[in-house]
């Protein structure tokens, strides 16, 4: 039988990669990837608890968030695109210039 | 009436304040006859409350808001014009008028000349309101009001740069008139401390009200608040110990020097005792005291004024001198003969500041009265009007000092107190000597001032004008003595002599005869060359010359210890206490700050990083801190 509990714990160990991937891969694309599993281990805890409760709430915030996560990636693959075409690079180690 | 109060006492500010729109602009004459004019109006205004306070025995009053009203202390912007304020007013405004319309022709090539009359009226406006206010809360603001412009008027010419001399440590107005400050400043102290004794035992400060129940209060105390008041008094009026910023205001402008060093602002000591007469006909004893200080100042600047080379010093002495001679009446008792000399002395001694001003002006601002003589074929009208100041001064009928200094003698002698009477009887054979002394030397005999290629002409004639009156006054006003009398002891307490007749009489002839005695020997030693020069080599001479010494030993005393100690202070405290405590705490955020720069890499997987540890910490609080089910 699969609970609440599952769909939280699988929520928690996606968004435990998502936080390890966000805090050691040095590649702007990787970076992305790392938000995108962050917010969807969210998804699933939202629509796992809306089940749970009977509520639509949490389902229809998953959605929003499908819909958010989707613009921000086009927007930011855009800038990735023309940061790559400006620099040649996409490493976060040489986007240092707000150095203080 | 209310009105011609309210009239009497802000249009000198009014006057004040338009000068003060063109304070940095260059001269407009506009200015100076605007605070004259507006000066004339209070004047008129105080004349009309005197002429009818004398014909009704209504005293004016008006209240204008309520000034500071906290808990029990209520202080009441209030003013009064009774008998005795009322002949202040009118001394005040007299004066002062008669010195603004001097002051025109006095100022007339100086730079600051709008700057000068917004000063002058504001020190008016703020001797009117230390005299016309009905609580002590106003008269100390007054008090401290004359003290500041006297301050910016002694150091008028700020610009001048010090100079040392062999009988002072140094000088300038800049340097003269933070002394003033400074001296008053300790005495205001003692003052205030008066003022907050009245306050603690009274719980008010009007004067009603404090008069009313001071026979209810303990005499010791009395004693106490007599004392710190009179301190208050001293520093104003220059009494011994405090005497030396008189003598160095002279630095200031002559008709500043006229005004507020002669005729007001220093006789507001005296003004406060008289004011104040319910508390100190309770303490004769610190009467009596007052007295022999007043005593004491007479002759040892009556002294001082002997031998002085300065022309504006010498006078500056018989001032302080003058101001012996209230106290020892004010002291005594006879609170009436002391205004009623306050007022004499104010019409005389503004006329001969006044007259030495013509002469410095006509003498390119010398004041050595040794470089000058023959004054007289050049200047006629001056020298009239100095000889008939300097009669009144050394008290010679029918002139105003005859009168009151007469009646101040006389109440020492009738009190039995002879050893005052002789003091003062001494005093008054010197100020003879001294004030004909000056005229001899500056107006008759050889006419030195032409080895030093000076050439004197005489003032303009609305300066001679305005002295006009005040010689007039210092004439005549003695002739009032009965009137006055009557219309001030309807407040202040009379005084009952009790030698009558023959013993008066022959206490006027042994005074005048000193008067005249010291004025013959004035002129028949000046008109033969004065001393020989062996006398300069006298120690009395020299102690006398050199103040007796006062201000080189202040100097020693005070300012130097007080300077080791301010380095001392400078160097081990400032410096390592403060200054370090002070530059640890700016060290700290400093490198705290240099420390923390290493955060703001600027790398973006750094900063996420940084945000990660936040979320935790703040995870991990929420965890802790959320309320268990």
């Amino acid at each position: 039988m699969i609970t609440l509990t599952h769909y939280l714990v699988l929520a928690a160990i996606l968004f435990s990669i998502a936080l390890v991937g966000i805090l050691r891969r040095k590649n702007l694309l990787m970076l992305f990837f790392a938000t995108e599993i962050a917010l969807n281990a969210v998804n699933i805890a939202f629509s796992a608890i809306s089940k749970y409760y009977g509520d639509l709430t949490g389902q229809l915030f998953a959605f929003f968030i499908v819909a958010i996560a989707a613009s921000e990636v086009a927007v930011g693959l855009g800038l990735l695109i023309i940061w790559y075409k400006r620099r040649g690079t996409i490493d976060l180690d040489s986007l240092q210039s707000m150095n203080g | 009436m209310e009105k011609y109060l309210l009239i009497a006492l802000f249009s000198p500010l009014v006057g004040s304040l338009f000068a003060a729109l063109f304070g940095a602009k260059p001269k407009r004459l506009l200015t100076g006859i605007v605070t004259s004019a507006l000066l004339f109006v209070s004047l008129i205004s105080s004349l009309i409350l005197l002429v009818h306070i004398a014909s009704s025995d209504d005293i004016v009053r008006v209240k204008l808001f309520d000034w500071i009203t906290v808990g029990s202390l209520n202080i009441p912007f209030g003013f009064v014009a009774d008998q005795v304020s009322v002949i202040m007013m009118v001394t005040v405004t007299t004066v002062s008028a008669l010195v603004h319309v001097y002051s025109i022709g006095y100022m007339e090539h100086d730079k600051g000349f709008n700057r000068f009359f917004s000063y002058l009226s504001a020190f008016v406006f703020s001797m009117m309101v230390l005299v016309m206010s009905d609580n002590f809360a106003g008269l100390f603001i007054g008090w401290e009001g004359v003290g500041l412009c006297s301050w910016l008027l002694i150091g008028f010419w700020y610009h001048k740069k010090d100079e040392t001399r062999d009988i002072n440590p140094s000088i300038s107005p800049s340097w003269a008139a933070n002394e003033a400050f400074i001296m008053n400043r300790i005495a205001d102290l003692g003052m205030l401390l008066g003022l907050f004794l009245i306050y603690w035992h009274v719980g008010s400060l009007q004067y009603d009200v404090v008069f009313a129940h001071v026979d209810l209060l303990n005499i010791g105390l009395v004693t106490l608040i007599g004392i710190f008041l009179f301190i208050g008094a001293m520093g104003k009026s220059a009494q011994f110990p405090l005497h030396t910023w008189l003598a160095d205001a002279m630095e200031g402008p002559t008709p500043v020097s006229a005004l507020i060093h002669a005729a007001t602002m220093v006789t507001a000591g005296v003004y406060l005792v008289v004011r104040a007469f319910p508390i100190y006909s309770q303490i004769p004893d610190i009467g009596f005291f007052i007295a022999s200080l007043g005593a004491f100042v007479a002759v040892f600047a009556a002294s001082m004024a002997l031998v002085n080379t300065d022309l504006k010093r010498i006078i500056a002495y018989s001032t302080l001198s003058q101001l012996g001679y209230m106290f020892v009446a004010g002291g005594l008792g006879a609170y009436w003969i002391a205004l009623f000399h306050l007022m004499t002395h104010a019409f005389f001694k503004a006329l001969l500041f006044l007259g030495a001003g013509n002469v410095m002006h006509a003498m390119n601002d010398e004041l050595n009265i040794f470089k000058m003589g023959g004054l007289h074929k050049v200047m006629k009208y001056t020298a009239i009007l100095m000889i008939i100041a300097s009669l009144a001064l050394a008290g010679i009928y029918p002139f105003a000092g005859f009168f009151s200094k007469d009646k101040i003698l006389e109440v020492a002698f009738d009190s039995q107190h002879y050893i005052l009477w002789f003091m003062l009887w001494l005093g008054a054979g010197m100020t003879a000597f001294y004030s004909f002394r000056l005229i001899m030397l500056v107006f008759f005999g050889e006419e030195r001032y032409k080895k030093y290629g000076f050439h004197p002409h005489e003032a303009h004639w609305y300066m001679l004008l305005a002295m006009a009156p005040l010689a007039i006054l210092a004439i005549i006003a003695g002739f009032f003595e009965e009137s006055f009398e009557h219309f001030v002891t309807k407040i202040l307490p009379e005084y009952h002599f009790h030698v009558h007749g023959i013993v008066t009489v022959a206490l006027i002839g042994v005074t005048t005869l000193i008067a005249l005695s010291g004025i013959a020997f004035a002129i028949y030693k000046y008109s033969k060359g004065g001393f020989s020069e062996k006398w300069k080599e006298h120690p009395i001479y020299k102690l006398l010359y050199n103040q007796y010494y006062i201000p080189i030993i202040y100097e020693k005393v005070f300012t130097e210890p007080y300077k080791e100690l301010s380095k001392i202070a400078w160097k081990e405290l400032d410096l390592r206490v403060v200054d370090a405590t002070v530059d640890f705490i700016a060290n700290v955020v400093y490198k705290s700050g240099f420390a923390g720069r290493v955060v703001q890499s600027g790398n973006l997987s750094k900063m996420l990083r940084w945000m990660v540890i936040g979320l935790l910490v703040l995870i991990v609080l929420v965890i802790v801190y959320s309320p268990v089910r």
